[in-house]
């Protein structure tokens, strides 16, 4: 058991963690493309057109996964920004702050193809769906996170003050969604709901896991890539960084 | 199978802005951003080589 | 013993506040020509129908007051920091919470209860009648201390950091979401006849909520900050 803990926290340094992200990033692009692959064919060439939503549905594909991807990683970035707090490790801010761009992007194409969605299926741009609107308050939530941290010139400082706007974020992302949803049903404007799909056939719902699948390995990929990126910028004092390959060669 | 031909398939029965609009703007941003994570690491490896070799240079010259 | 030194630095802190306030006027009293100069404004926009401005009212005072809480939330911690006295506080013995809640309730007194105060007033540009004018000043009892405590969290973490005045916009804002749509909606569902109990108590809830972590996580941010 201790064993196990110690080799944990060997994986926590920079120095032991910086190659080994280098060496799985190929695995998860490999990994991506598969999913995503897979999760197109099915897509575009298995799934049936949709009686009522004609081929337009079929955007659902890449909304969904990015909706769940652009939650999911607020998640684990604010999990990141607690350990980073709560243990002063150096590695977790780093992959708090490599996380957030990439869950900025998922929010934004949540709400880019909501949009393109909404167009053909309520003949509107934007409805002020509780879904919608919260994506919308996430993506600035991430904005924020984003905006604090390039602030701040002291890394050391950045992490931990985002940390605690991330931590206060997810105390808040319950509530602001019911808010969000409460206030929806007393304004009965769009009563429309994304999910309420007449009976999602079973090849649709294969079609949207294995996209998310590739959109969870997609953004494990990039964040590995940027993370890399931040270790070098920020550790360029340390000895191991001269010792490296990339470096000396 | 869906589709009869390939202009049926860009077609996207009449959606075709909107699915493609969709699967476009996804696929742009995530050619993009790996790119641009990619840039940010060689960029702060440069850097890092060009402080060494100064640094190198310091030593040498005292 | 200490329950009641822990009160008096509470009441110290609160009392210092308010009297340097009161030496610089002009800081209050801008964010409350701030408030009411906005609420002017929307009829100017939008058109001088009552029917129209009635409906609109809750949410254009509500806007307005989260702006304008925002806009005194640099001064919470700011002259503080540059004259070293909230290092001092930090080295003190009392808990930092504490001095902390003690500014919080201060800037409450000084930016959300003197909004609270006024909102009838401009309520009166947008017809709004006399029972709904009387749950808006309830409302805004309730939820602007909520406004001050997040709001507290945003300056304490963008303390000393370029552009602070508008990050804290960016940081908080999407924060007040919640309070904004029950707020608002108090009023409204008190014009539509359901009444706004609901809407209160759940403000309330935030309010109970924001009270317990709020002057935590304001601690913490700061003393990141003082690092």
């Amino acid at each position: 058991m201790s064993n196990r803990l110690v080799n944990w926290f060997k994986f926590a340094s920079p120095q032991t963690f910086y190659p080994l992200a280098g060496k799985l990033i190929p695995w998860f692009w490999a990994l991506t493309a598969a999913f995503g692959l897979a999760g197109l064919y099915i897509g575009f060439f298995v799934a049936p057109t949709d009686a009522q939503q004609g081929e337009g549905y079929r955007i659902i594909f890449i909304h969904v996964p990015a909706s769940w991807m652009s939650m999911f990683i607020y998640l684990v970035m604010a999990f990141w920004a607690a350990l980073g707090l709560g243990f002063n490790t150096r590695l977790s801010g780093m992959m708090a702050s490599a996380l957030a761009p990439t869950g900025a992007l998922m929010a934004f194409l949540s709400l880019w193809t909501g949009a393109l969605w909404g167009k053909p299926m309520w003949g509107t741009w934007w409805v002020w769906d509780a879904r919608l609107t919260s994506e919308l308050i996430l993506f600035f939530l991430y904005l924020g996170f984003i905006a604090l941290q390039s602030a701040i010139d002291d890394p050391r400082r950045a992490d931990k003050a985002g940390a605690v706007l991330a931590l206060v974020g997810v105390v808040n992302i319950p509530i602001i969604y019911f808010s969000v949803k409460w206030w929806n049903t007393l304004h009965q404007g769009a009563s429309v709901s994304l999910t309420k799909s007449p009976s999602m056939a079973q090849t649709m719902l294969w079609g949207m896991l294995l996209m998310a699948l590739a959109f969870w390995m997609y953004s494990i990929a990039v964040s590995l890539t940027r993370v890399r990126a931040i270790i070098l910028e920020r550790e360029r004092h340390a000895g191991w960084v001269e010792e490296l390959g990339e470096i000396r060669s | 199978m869906n589709w009869n031909s390939a202009s049926e398939f860009f077609a996207m029965g009449g959606h075709a802005l909107y699915v493609w609009g969709s699967f476009g703007a996804c696929a742009a941003l995530m050619i993009i951003e790996p790119i641009l994570a990619r840039k940010r690491r060689s960029k702060a490896l440069t850097e890092l080589k060009r402080e060494i070799a100064a640094r190198k240079d310091y030593e040498t010259e005292t | 013993m200490a329950e009641t030194s822990i009160l008096s630095t509470l009441g110290a802190v609160i009392r210092r506040d308010l009297l340097l306030a009161l030496r610089r006027k002009s800081d209050v009293l801008t964010t409350l020509f701030f408030f009411v100069i906005v609420v002017s404004l929307f009829p100017l926009g939008i058109g001088p129908e009552m029917a129209m401005l009635r409906q609109i009212a809750p949410g254009v005072l509500w806007v307005a007051a989260l702006l304008a809480t925002m806009l005194s939330l640099p001064r919470l911690f700011a002259a503080d920091h540059a004259d070293g006295t909230l290092e001092q506080m930090a080295l003190s013995a009392v808990p930092l919470g504490v001095l902390v809640t003690g500014k919080i309730v201060a800037h409450w007194l000084l930016s959300g209860l003197p909004l609270a105060l006024l909102a009838p007033v401009l309520g009166l540009q947008f017809d709004l009648p006399a029972d709904a004018l009387g749950v808006m000043v309830l409302a805004l009892l309730i939820g602007t201390p909520v406004l001050s405590l997040i709001g507290a969290v945003g300056a304490g973490l963008t303390l000393g950091v370029r552009g602070g005045g508008v990050l804290v916009s960016l940081l908080v804002l999407p924060l007040y979401v919640p309070v904004l749509i029950f707020g608002a909606g108090a009023v409204e569902s008190h014009i539509g006849g359901l009444g706004a109990t609901a809407h209160l108590s759940l403000l309330a809830a935030f309010l109970a909520l924001a009270a317990f972590f709020g002057p935590w996580a304001t601690t913490v941010a700061l003393r990141i900050a003082l690092e």
